[in-house]
C-alpha cells in the first residue's frame, strides 16, 4: 500500500513536470512567433533600407524599374485613411451606442445590438467589394462633385477637395474603413456603456440632468478606460486592414493634398505587389513597408496600454 | 435661471437628434451592406456553386474547390492553434501569473492579437514558401493558425481567470496533482468559455484573405494536396471581384455570401455555448 | 508535560491539562507564517488530538484560517507565502522542503467556506478524490461513493440522481457533498474553514450535526465565526488574536472560565 502510494506520487510529480513544460513551451511558441516575425521583417527590410537610406521614409518615388523605393505615399495613405475612418467612425459609433443605451425603445435594444455584433464578423473582403461596386459609383456621381463644389472653393480645407471625382481614392478607402470598424467599435462602446451602474445613471437623472448631460458627464467619464481600449482596437484594425482598402484606394504611389485623389496604403501595396516582386530590392522594399506597418500598429498598442496605465495610476493615487 | 434650463434642454434636443441621426445613418449603411450581400449572394447560389470547380472566364462553374480548400485550411489551422493556444493560455493564467516571462508573453500575445494579418502572411511566406520554393495549403494553414493562436490564448487566459480560486484549492486539497486540477477541474469549469473563444477564432480566420495571398495562393483546379497551392474562398472572391467578367463577379458574391453565412453560424454557435456557460457559473 | 517544556509562554499551553488525553495527530511548534513581509502567525504552539473537534475562534484577520491553511500547506499554491517552525503530522514535519504536497493533502482533507462542487456529476465529485490514489473495481468504487454519501447524511437525498451535476444541488447539499468528497479519501485529519458561514440555519444545523457524527473517526479542526457553533460542536477551543494563540483549552473551560481578558471579551461579544 505504502509503496503503491509512493509510486503514484512519483508518477504525479513527473506528470506535473511534463504538463508544466508543455504549457511553458506553448507559451514560448507565442513569443517565438513574434520574435520570428520581427527578425523576418528586419532582416528582409535591410537590403532596401541600406540602399535607400533614410530617404526610404520621406521620398515618394516608387519605381521598380529604376529600383528606387520611397515609402512616403503608402505611409501617408495608411495614416490618412485610418484618420478618416476614425473621424467618421468614432462619433457614429458613439452615437449608435448612445442611441442603443439611452434612447432606443427597450424592446429594440437587444436585436439591434446583436445584429451589430454579428455584422462585426463580416469578413473585410466583403466590405471591399461592396465599396467597389456600390459606394464608389455613388461617391463619384453625387458626393464628390458636391464636395468639390461646396468645400472646394473654401480657403485651407478647400485643398482637401480638389481634382476630378474619381470615386476611388483616399476618401473612398477611409469611408469603407469607417464602415468596417463601425460595428466593431460600436459593440465595444455599447458593452462599456452598459457597465455603468444603473444607480449612478438614475441618480444623475434624478438630479434633473438631461440625457446629454448624463452621457457626457457621467457615462463617458465613467467608461473612459474601456472607450480608449475600444477606439484603439478599432484604430489598429483600420491601420492594418488590407482587403477593405485594396479594392477602392486606387493603388497609385502619389501624394496629393486632395482626399479625392487615388493613393495607396502599406497593406494595399504589399497585397498588390508582393506576388509579382521578383527583384530582390523590390521584395525587400515591400518587407520594409511591412516593418513600418508593424511599428505603427505597435506604437498604437503601446500608446493604448500607456494611456490605460496612466489612468489606472491617477485613479489609484486618488 | 429659466433661460439656462431652456438652453440645456435645447442642447439636449440637438445632441439627441444627432445621436439618432448618426445611429440611423450607421445602421442604414450596415443594413445596406447586409442586404446587398444577401440579394447578390442568393442570386449566385445554385447547385453548380457546390459541385463545379472555379471556371475560366466565360464558362460555367462553381466554387467547389475553393469551398473544400477553405474548409480544409481553416480546419487544419484550428487543429494546430487550439491545443497550443489552450496550453499557452493555461500557462499565462496559472504558472506565468507572477513571473517576468509570463508578463512579457502576455504583452507579446496582445501585440500578435493586434498585428495586421497581412504581416502574418509575409512572415509565413518567409519561413515556408521561400525555403520550399512553392506556395502550399500547409503554408496557408499555418498562416491562419498564427492568426487564431493569440485569440485562443487570450480567451483561454481570461476564462481560466474566471474560475473561482476555491474550486482549484478544493481540488488541490484532495491531493490532486497540478495537471489533474487543471485538466479535470479548471478546464472543465472554463470549458464553455474556452469553446466560445475557439469558435470565435474559427470565425475570425474563415474570412481572412490577406495572409493567404502569399501562402496558399490559389488554385483554379480541384486539389486536396496540402503541398500544392490551394484554392480558397477569400482569395477567389478577391480575384474574381476585381475581374471584368460578370460571371466571375457573380461567383465572388456567391462566395462572399457563403463565407459570411459560415461566420454567422460560428458566431451564433459561440453565443449559444457562452449563454449555456453563464447558467453554470 | 510536553507543552510546558517546549513553550516559553506561560499562558499558552499546547495541550489542555484538564481532559483525558487522546493520540496527538497534529503537533505545532514555534510556527511563524508570513504573507510576503506581513507576519500573520506568531509563535503558535498547540496539539490537535484524534477523535476530537478543535475549534479556532477569533476576530477577522486573527490568523485562524491561515493556521488551518498551514496544516495542508494549501498556501503553497501562492508565491511569497511561507511558514517557519514545525508541524508534525504522521511522524514528520510537513513543513520540510521535501514533503510531497500531494501526499500531505491526501492525508489532510479540507472543506472550504463556500461550497465548491466540481463541475461534474455527484458520483464523479466523490469518485474524483478516491481515484487519485486507488484504482478500484467499479463495484467497490460504487460502495465507497455510497458509504461516503451516507456518512455525510446526503445519500437519501441524492441516491436517485447520482448522474446529475453536483451544481444542481442546493447550497447546503453542496456543502455536505464537499464533506463527503473529503472523507471519501479517508484522510487522517479534516480541516473545516467556516463550513457553515454561507449556509442557511437549517443547513447549518445539518452540517453541525454531521461534524459531531464525524468526530468519532477523525481529528477535526474547524474555524468558525459563530461562538455558539464553537461551543456546541467542539471539544477544544483555541482563541486567536492578531496572529497569536491567546488561549487554548477545553471548550467548556474557555467559554465558562477564560483565563485571558481578551478571550473573555471576545466570547462575551464585547469586541471585534
Amino acid at each position: 500500500m505504502a509503496s503503491e502510494m509512493t509510486g503514484i506520487l512519483r508518477l504525479y510529480r513527473r506528470q506535473d513536470a511534463v504538463f508544466r513544460a508543455v504549457t511553458f513551451l506553448s507559451a514560448a511558441i507565442v513569443v517565438v512567433v513574434l520574435a520570428g516575425m520581427i527578425v523576418f521583417l528586419v532582416h528582409g527590410a535591410l537590403p532596401a533600407l541600406a540602399a535607400m537610406g533614410p530617404s526610404f521614409f520621406w521620398t515618394s518615388d516608387w519605381d521598380t524599374v529604376e529600383d528606387v523605393y520611397g515609402a512616403l505615399a503608402p505611409i501617408t495613405g495608411t495614416l490618412i485613411t485610418a484618420t478618416i475612418a476614425m473621424v467618421i467612425g468614432i462619433p457614429v459609433s458613439f452615437g449608435i451606442a448612445m442611441f442603443l443605451t439611452e434612447i432606443c425603445p427597450v424592446f429594440l435594444r437587444r436585436p439591434i445590438g446583436t445584429a451589430i455584433e454579428l455584422l462585426a464578423g463580416i469578413p473585410s473582403v466583403v466590405f471591399g467589394i461592396w465599396g467597389l461596386f456600390y459606394l464608389t459609383p455613388v461617391l463619384q456621381e453625387y458626393v464628390q462633385p458636391a464636395l468639390i463644389d461646396t468645400l472646394g472653393p473654401l480657403p485651407i480645407i478647400g485643398a482637401l477637395f480638389q481634382g476630378p471625382p474619381f470615386g476611388i481614392g483616399i476618401l473612398d478607402g477611409g469611408i469603407v474603413l469607417a464602415i468596417m470598424v463601425l460595428p466593431y467599435i460600436t459593440s465595444i462602446t455599447r458593452d462599456v456603456f452598459m457597465t455603468v451602474p444603473p444607480l449612478l445613471r438614475e441618480s444623475a437623472y434624478g438630479m434633473g440632468c438631461t440625457t446629454t448631460e448624463v452621457v457626457t458627464k457621467i457615462v463617458i467619464p465613467y467608461c473612459r478606460v474601456g472607450l480608449i481600449g475600444g477606439v484603439m482596437l478599432g484604430l489598429g484594425r483600420a491601420l492594418g486592414e488590407t482587403m477593405a482598402v485594396t479594392f477602392v484606394i486606387g493603388n497609385t504611389y502619389q501624394i496629393s493634398a486632395s482626399l479625392l485623389a487615388p493613393g495607396t496604403t502599406i497593406s494595399a501595396a504589399i497585397a498588390n505587389e508582393f506576388n509579382e516582386a521578383f527583384e530582390e530590392q523590390h521584395l525587400s522594399a515591400l518587407i520594409a513597408l511591412g516593418l513600418v506597418l508593424f511599428l505603427i500598429t505597435f506604437a498604437v498598442l503601446a500608446l493604448a496600454k500607456w494611456m490605460l496605465l496612466a489612468i489606472d495610476k491617477r485613479e489609484g493615487r486618488r | 435661471m429659466s433661460a439656462r434650463v431652456r438652453r440645456r434642454s435645447a442642447v439636449n434636443i440637438i445632441v439627441l437628434s444627432l445621436s439618432v441621426a448618426t445611429a440611423l445613418m450607421g445602421l442604414a449603411f450596415l443594413a445596406l451592406i447586409g442586404w446587398t450581400l444577401v440579394s447578390r449572394g442568393l442570386a449566385a447560389i445554385n447547385i453548380d456553386l457546390f459541385t463545379q470547380e472555379t471556371p475560366p472566364p466565360g464558362s460555367r462553374g462553381g466554387l467547389a474547390n475553393a469551398i473544400v480548400g477553405s474548409a480544409a485550411m481553416t480546419g487544419l489551422a484550428m487543429l494546430i492553434a487550439t491545443p497550443v493556444g489552450v496550453l499557452a493560455g493555461t500557462y499565462l493564467a496559472e504558472y506565468g501569473r507572477d513571473s517576468r516571462f509570463g508578463s512579457v508573453a502576455r504583452f507579446i500575445n496582445d501585440i500578435l492579437l493586434s498585428a495586421p494579418s497581412i504581416l502574418v502572411g509575409l512572415f509565413v511566406y518567409g519561413f515556408t514558401v521561400l525555403p520550399m520554393q512553392h506556395y502550399s495549403g500547409w503554408a496557408g494553414s499555418i498562416a491562419l493558425s498564427l492568426i487564431a493562436l493569440p485569440v485562443i490564448v487570450r480567451s483561454t487566459q481570461d476564462m481560466i481567470g474566471l474560475v473561482p480560486v476555491p474550486l482549484r484549492e478544493a481540488a488541490a486539497a484532495l491531493g490532486a496533482p497540478e495537471w489533474r486540477v487543471m485538466m479535470s477541474i479548471v478546464w472543465r469549469a472554463a470549458g464553455s468559455g474556452m469553446l466560445t473563444g475557439v469558435l470565435l477564432a474559427a470565425a475570425r480566420i474563415s474570412g481572412e484573405t490577406a495572409p493567404l495571398l502569399f501562402t496558399a495562393l490559389n488554385n483554379q483546379f480541384w486539389s486536396t494536396d496540402l503541398n500544392a497551392p490551394m484554392a480558397n474562398l477569400p482569395v477567389v472572391i478577391y480575384r474574381f471581384a476585381l475581374s471584368p467578367y460578370d460571371d466571375w463577379q457573380q461567383l465572388a458574391w456567391g462566395g462572399a455570401f457563403l463565407i459570411t453565412f459560415a461566420i454567422l453560424v460560428l458566431n451564433i454557435l459561440a453565443r449559444l455555448v457562452s449563454a449555456r456557460s453563464q447558467l453554470k457559473v | 508535560m510536553a507543552g510546558e517544556t517546549l513553550t516559553a509562554r506561560p499562558r499558552v499551553h499546547t495541550k489542555p491539562a484538564d481532559t483525558e488525553s487522546a493520540e496527538v495527530k497534529v503537533s505545532v511548534r514555534d510556527l511563524h507564517f508570513y504573507y510576503d513581509k506581513f507576519q500573520a502567525l506568531k509563535n503558535v504552539n498547540l496539539d490537535l488530538e484524534d477523535r476530537r473537534v478543535t475549534a479556532f475562534v477569533g476576530p477577522s484577520g486573527c490568523g485562524k484560517s491561515t493556521l488551518l491553511r498551514v496544516f495542508n500547506r494549501i498556501y503553497g499554491l501562492y508565491p511569497r507565502q511561507r511558514a517557519e517552525g514545525s508541524v508534525m503530522i504522521g511522524g514528520r514535519n510537513i513543513l520540510d522542503r521535501d514533503q510531497d504536497l500531494n501526499a500531505l493533502r491526501a492525508m489532510v482533507g479540507m472543506v472550504f467556506q463556500k461550497p465548491t462542487p466540481f463541475p461534474m456529476t455527484i458520483y464523479e465529485n466523490i469518485a474524483f478524490g478516491i481515484r487519485l490514489y486507488q484504482s478500484l473495481p467499479k463495484s467497490e468504487l460504487d460502495d465507497r461513493v455510497e458509504h461516503a454519501l451516507k456518512r455525510a447524511a446526503l445519500w437519501v437525498e441524492v441516491k436517485d440522481k447520482l448522474r446529475q451535476s453536483g451544481l444542481s444541488l442546493s447550497g447546503g447539499q453542496q456543502q455536505r457533498l464537499c464533506i463527503a468528497r473529503t472523507i471519501a479519501t479517508e484522510p487522517a485529519v479534516v480541516l473545516l474553514d467556516e463550513p457553515a458561514s454561507a449556509l442557511d440555519p437549517i443547513s447549518t444545523a445539518k452540517v453541525e450535526e454531521l461534524i459531531s457524527e464525524l468526530r468519532s473517526d477523525y481529528c477535526i479542526a474547524i474555524v468558525t465565526h459563530n461562538m455558539q457553533q464553537a461551543a456546541r460542536s467542539s471539544d477544544y477551543t483555541a482563541f486567536m488574536y492578531l496572529g497569536e494563540l491567546v488561549e487554548f483549552g477545553a471548550t467548556e473551560k474557555i467559554f465558562t472560565n477564560p483565563r485571558d481578558k481578551r478571550t473573555a471579551d471576545y466570547i462575551t461579544g464585547r469586541f471585534g
